[in-house]
């Protein structure tokens, strides 16, 4: 049974006793133990089962690696599924639940997939699930649905309780993990002057040299580190966050740190983790090794442990994973553990050692009283829940001639991998290294920065070095050349030599016995959390899977939560031996970020909520909000759709605004639309070449209205553009088209005709802008009193400046509507108290406020286009029967090259008709009209489509526009628009515009 | 004419740096060449400012000029001055090729003060906002989260930020999250 | 994510304060070019693995447009420059040949 022991536990307050609950146990651990820890210490082996076969798994590792001890954390608003146990700080009230198990972690129905084992092997799904095709509805998808995913999800109605941010760094060196590494690379670059930014993931500094001890410069290493970390404390240029993990390496230098701040205390003021978007000159990678499993039979059975996880426990947390404890290893490091757990009294039964000699460590530990089997090997662990005994068999041969002994835990060791995830995150390359079986960074091969120089340094164990003088010596120097790339000089200093105990070579060990028969391979786990075994990886070779990447797939190999920290080099070491390669050429697969999951949340930063996205407001949107806009966004503006009063439906609402705007006045706010200033002696050439028509010629006063086309030809906006002085044009641009119109102008002005004389300015939001409209616009403005708005001193399309009332305006005398109709634009400031005053003396003339859905039936009822609608990105004005706004006299505009085009010439192209239903009612928008004959797929040929289709009230009947291939030409034809409600709609093809055809109600 | 209302009306927010909207403040857009007398006299005599060189900004209180780009200058005056001093300084350029126009009503000003301000604005904006890269007499634009903004810094720890009108909501609501309680990054 | 130095501002900015503006030095084509002329100018596009010239806009900043020279492979940036020129200039054309010695684009080298 694992416990907590008397002493030990450097991490732990046994002074601070925490209580925390397990699956609805309460439990008490300490202040500084981790939800594993404090598990182990409540006798909890088994923490969850695993994803395929629900096998029961404990905690196997003890950082960032874990692959098994996934919980889901918290109640509420505040759960999380996969949460893993061995970075999850304890807290009062921490509430975790085991997941994959069904109806209880003890007893789980869906274990019955391991007594099935045999008949899901890799590929299972992929062979099994395809025949026959209805059975995939029914049976297959709901059954793989139910057994599907880690964890659960949280409730569909709760909402995370927690904020997020982001924060934007910048640093010349920055430093990837806070071992001793990590620290003395700091030190090292930040001597040189250079500013250091040092993020270490967990809540430590120092690593894991304070459990394996050593000396430095003759000083016990945890004497060192404190030292270290208080001198790079008093540092000015040195910023030091712990519980901040570097989750991905980036292009030119960019770098996520993700901060948790208060996953350890939850419900504290502020956000709950931080995104760092660091921009670094130079990364120092000091990220560490990960110890690697042995692939034994049974190696997933809860008590069997990584021999420095198991040591960890020990010597951090003061928690024995057991009390008769077996040692498998390929290596020296192992032995440590041995010593660790003997110091404190647990019971070291054996030590098997694959190598034929054991080394230097082997006869100290000899001396401690353990037995040390060289030549040995785990033939096969056994237990359920829980380890209960080990045979143990030769490693040269098949795994015959067993000797069985008891034990509650089993240490395994198969050798270090360096953590070379944020080296290769952004393109560094690995090389193999033989002697320690493991990649490490090229250093030759680093990622490219801006200045196509390496800016990456991977420094310590992360780099290849297992021992503790090299590990000081190379993270010294790390810091230092950082240093120098960021552009500093560094300080001409030497590390300090760092001792320990002195170790034999490892030998690479894949798997246990070195021929295991089959019936162990199938046993033998390489990835615990996607429930892969060496049998699944030979299987995939055998099939003809060569690539590392396919097989991953396949296999779904390092594909779950952890990424195959632990799976990955034994994995590949199997490929590569089924293959009959070696590892170098079967290659690894892809290092991507992040590096451990992190939050949705931190992605998202301060984007959520109300600020999820930017929402552009009017000067008078609070006015509509709090008279029933039915808000429609059109960008990101948001504009009213329609104004709903109590008991009406929103189509009501715009049949009301309809009719009322047609018979008496409606006003409508306008301000979305662009207004952008273009001034300068080639302002008439310049817009004379962005507008299909001539604006040149425009007199002073009056407006046209123009159209804009792409270099392809292709209409992109419209407006009206009003000539304010000799060598200002003010051009109004669609809403939301402001931004785009003025960087298209900026464009051509910048990149092609820099040498005309032209400035633009974009004013859009200067101005409220109110359409006022209807018969009675007049009245209302001439009851405001001030400037002359009669027929003869501000006819149709023309503008002028003057007084309104008590408001300073420009008063441009448009419409777009067919009414009577005047758009009024005062400043943006003045804008609600013009609004109001409009309002006021609107009531007995009938005033209505309208949204753009009434806006969009008047213009449609006159036939006039909208960008967007009318148009796609792919309709010139020609298909609109815009031939008069096409300027022949110009020699050249933006389109006109490509109006020449076959393809925009063709006489078949479709252009633009009214349509109406021969019944009156409404087509459906989108639909497309069907010709004769079919095409090669046996569909009808279509021959058109709706563009914009309405139910007029002031006709009483649907109307339409759509473009029809002859459209123009067949005038009067009925064709068919196929529903997606089966009925087909017969439709009359008309003339565009529907109602006022001569213009009368505009022009009086 | 009826009392001028500014984008949020002074709306305020105490956090780990304090959020005011600044009110009305008369602003204008010029572009022209930097470098011409004609031009530097305008804003000489509009502001009493020299004209700023590459990202630098001259401000006293409501009045001052700050650089936008080669060809661009935000010119700062008092919000009831502002209809004189853009008449003089229109008349003053009419003889070059120049556009001097009214933007006050088109923005929205912030001020974010106190110990955290920079933090604030680090949050949001990709920018290097620590002492030793931008200090007082500087101008940045970028963009605050979503939307294009520019800043500057009052004294040390005072920000101005400047946004379109329409955005100044949502600027408010971002810079109220960013300085939430307890968000103190301490580096700054 | 990139970091482009914007030359008429001085910021060196992240992507997200830019926007791709596609090729560098397109010559403009309009009415009286032949049909092959114009296909070439709104559509033939280089899509080098190497150096490569592109316009980009400093849209969250001071808002104009510039040219870089970068390596689409190493993502090694060489140069950027006025927008106000049709062809890389000297200083940045020697950069790239410092480093990709031999290279070409599009005529020049």
């Amino acid at each position: 049974m694992s416990s907590r022991l008397a002493k030990q536990g450097r991490l732990i307050d046994r002074s601070k006793p925490v209580t925390f609950s397990f699956n609805g146990n309460s439990m008490q651990g300490y202040e500084g133990d981790t939800l594993a820890s404090a598990l182990l210490a409540n006798d909890q082996m088994m923490v969850g089962r695993s994803f395929k076969y629900h096998r029961p798994r404990g905690v196997v590792a003890s950082g960032a690696e874990e692959p098994n001890a996934l919980v889901g954390l918290g109640q509420g608003n505040r759960f999380e599924p996969n949460q893993r146990a061995t970075t999850t700080e304890l807290f009062n009230g921490l509430t975790a639940i085991s997941q994959n198990h069904w109806p209880s972690l003890e007893f789980d129905i869906g274990s019955v997939n391991t007594a099935l084992a045999r008949f899901l092997p890799a590929g299972f799904y992929y062979k099994m699930f395809i025949h026959p095709k209805p059975f995939w509805k029914h049976i297959y998808e709901p059954f793989i649905r139910q057994s599907a995913g880690l964890g659960k999800a949280p409730d569909k109605d709760s909402r995370d309780a927690d904020t997020y941010e982001h924060f934007y760094s910048f640093a010349d060196v920055l430093v990837i993990g806070g071992g001793i590494a990590g620290l003395q690379s700091a030190k090292a670059a930040a001597l040189s002057g250079a500013k250091v930014m040092l993020i270490e993931q967990t809540a430590h500094w120092g690593g894991r040299t304070l459990v394996d001890g050593g000396t430095v410069g003759g000083k016990p290493v945890d004497k060192f580190v404190e030292q270290l970390v208080s001198e790079l404390e008093t540092m000015d240029n040195v910023t030091m966050r712990t519980r901040c993990m570097g989750a991905g390496v980036y292009d030119h230098g960019y770098v996520l740190g993700y901060e948790r701040l208060s996953d350890h205390r939850p419900g504290t003021q502020g956000p709950r983790h931080r995104l760092w978007r660091i921009r670094a000159k130079q990364v120092v990678t000091a990220t560490g090794a990960i110890e690697r499993p042995l692939s034994f039979a049974g190696n997933d059975v809860p008590g069997v442990m990584l021999a420095s996880a198991m040591r960890d426990y020990v010597v951090n947390w003061g928690v024995t994973p057991g009390q008769r404890v077996v040692i498998a290893t390929n290596n020296d490091d192992a032995y440590r553990t041995a010593i660790a757990l003997k110091q404190v009294g647990v019971n070291v039964i054996r030590v098997v050692d694959t190598r034929a000699t054991a080394g230097p460590m082997a006869e100290e530990v000899r001396q401690l009283g353990v037995r040390v089997d060289p030549g040995k090997a785990i033939a096969k662990v056994k237990g359920g829940k829980r380890v209960k005994n080990v045979q143990l068999c030769n490693q040269d041969g098949i795994g015959g001639a067993r000797e069985e002994i008891e034990c509650d835990a089993v240490a395994m060791s198969g050798g270090w991998s360096p953590v070379v995830h944020l080296w290769s995150h952004c393109g560094g390359k690995l090389i193999w290294d033989d002697a320690n079986a493991y990649f490490r960074p090229d250093p030759k091969r680093p990622p490219l920065g801006a200045n196509g120089d390496g800016f990456v340094v991977a420094a310590g164990s992360s780099n290849g070095h297992l021992s503790l003088g090299e590990v000081i010596a190379d993270a010294h120097a790390a810091g230092k050349a950082a240093a120098k790339a960021a552009g500093f000089k560094p300080k001409n200093t030497r590390a300090p030599s760092g001792e320990a105990a002195e170790e034999a070579p490892m030998e690479a060990i894949w798997l246990m016995p070195a021929n295991a028969e089959v019936q162990l391979r199938m046993k033998s786990w390489l990835d615990f959390q996607n429930d892969v075994k060496v049998s699944d990886v030979q299987l995939a070779a055998r099939e003809g899977y060569e690539s590392v990447e396919h097989t991953k797939r396949y296999t779904t190999l390092g594909m779950a939560t952890d990424q195959g920290k632990l799976s990955n080099i034994n994995g590949l070491a199997i490929l590569a031996d089924s293959l009959d390669s070696d590892i170098p050429k079967v290659g690894t697969t892809t290092f991507r970020p992040p590096y451990t999951p992190i939050s949705l949340g931190a992605i998202g930063g301060e984007a959520r909520g109300e600020v999820f996205q930017p929402i552009r407001r009017t000067p008078m949107h609070d006015w509509h909000d709090a008279n029933g806009a039915d808000w429609e966004p059109v960008g990101q503006w948001r504009r009213p759709y329609a104004y709903v009063r109590p008991g009406e439906s929103v189509h009501d609402a715009v049949n009301r605004e309809v009719k009322n705007t047609r018979d008496n006045l409606g006003i409508l706010d306008a301000s979305t639309l662009g207004k952008l200033i273009v001034k300068g002696p080639d302002a008439g050439k310049f817009l004379d070449m962005l507008y299909t028509n001539m604006m040149s010629t425009l007199k002073v006063g009056k407006c046209r209205y123009g159209l804009m086309c792409s270099e392809n030809g292709f209409l992109i906006d419209d407006g009206v553009v009003a000539r304010i002085d000799e060598d200002t044009w003010l051009c109004h641009t669609t809403t939301g088209g402001a931004e785009r119109i003025h960087a298209h102008m900026e464009e051509w002005l910048q990149t092609e005709w820099w040498d005309w004389k032209v400035y633009v300015a974009n004013v859009t939001e200067q101005y409220a802008q109110v359409a006022v409209v209807g018969p009675n616009a007049r009245k209302v403005l001439e009851k405001l009193g001030g400037m002359d708005v009669s027929k003869d001193a501000l006819p149709f399309m023309e503008w002028r400046d003057g007084k309104i009332g008590d408001f300073d305006c420009r008063a441009y005398r448009i419409s777009f509507s067919g009414e009577l109709s005047y758009e009024i634009a005062v400043p943006a400031s003045q804008g609600q108290a013009f609004w109001d005053a409009l309002f006021a003396a609107g009531q007995k003339f009938g005033v209505m406020p309208y949204g753009t859905e009434c806006l969009h039936i008047l213009r449609a009822e006159k036939g006039f286009i909208m960008i967007g609608d009318e148009t796609d990105g792919t309709v010139i004005p020609q298909d609109l029967g815009l031939h008069w706004a096409l300027s022949k006299k110009k020699e050249d505009y933006l389109g006109k090259r490509a109006h020449s085009r076959s393809h925009m010439t063709d006489p078949d192209r479709w252009k633009l008709v009214g349509l109406e239903t021969v019944d009156g009612s409404v087509i459906p928008d989108g639909a497309y009209a069907v010709g004769e004959g079919v095409n090669a797929n046996g569909q009808r040929n279509m021959i058109g489509r709706v563009t914009s289709t309405y139910f007029s009230a002031n006709l009483g009947k649907g109307i339409a526009m759509g473009l029809v291939k002859n459209g123009p030409d067949r005038m009067g034809e009925i064709i068919e628009f196929p529903g997606t409600d089966d009925k087909i709609y017969k439709v009359k093809i008309v003339d565009p515009v529907f109602f006022d055809k001569d213009g009368e109600k505009q022009n009086v | 004419m009826s009392e001028p209302i500014s984008a949020l009306n002074h709306a305020s927010y105490d956090g780990i740096a304090k959020v005011e909207e600044s009110g009305l403040q008369g602003m204008i857009t010029v572009r022209g060449n930097l470098s011409d007398k004609v031009l530097a006299k305008a804003v000489k005599d509009a502001t009493g400012q020299k004209v700023p060189g590459q990202r630098e900004a001259f401000v006293e209180g409501d009045t001052g000029v700050c650089w936008m780009s080669p060809d661009e200058l935000l010119v700062l005056v008092p919000y009831a001055e502002l209809n004189a001093k853009l008449a003089a300084m229109t008349d003053a350029l009419s003889g070059v090729h120049a556009l001097a126009v009214n933007v006050s009503d088109a923005r929205a000003v912030f001020r974010v003060s106190g110990n955290s301000a920079r933090e604030v604005l680090a949050k949001l904006a990709p920018v290097d906002l620590s002492p030793e890269a931008f200090q007082p007499g500087q101008i940045r634009r970028s963009r605050l989260a979503q939307v294009a903004a520019a800043f500057w810094m009052d004294d040390t720890d005072t920000f101005r930020v400047v946004c379109f009108r329409s955005a100044a909501e949502y600027v408010f609501e971002l810079l109220k999250v960013a300085a939430q309680p307890g968000s103190e990054v301490g580096v700054y | 994510m990139l970091v482009l130095t914007c030359p008429y501002c001085g910021v060196e900015a992240e992507e997200t304060e830019l926007s791709a503006g596609g090729e560098a030095h397109l010559k403009r084509y309009g009415p009286g070019s032949s049909d092959d002329e114009f296909h070439d100018y709104l559509f033939m596009r280089e899509n080098p693995k190497g150096v490569h010239f592109e316009r980009w806009r400093h849209s969250n900043g001071c808002g104009k447009w510039f040219h870089a020279a970068r390596c689409t492979q190493t993502l090694e940036v060489f140069g950027t420059y006025s927008a106000q020129t049709t062809e890389p200039p000297k200083e940045v054309k020697n950069a790239i040949s410092a480093k990709r010695p031999g290279w070409s684009w599009r005529g020049h080298s």
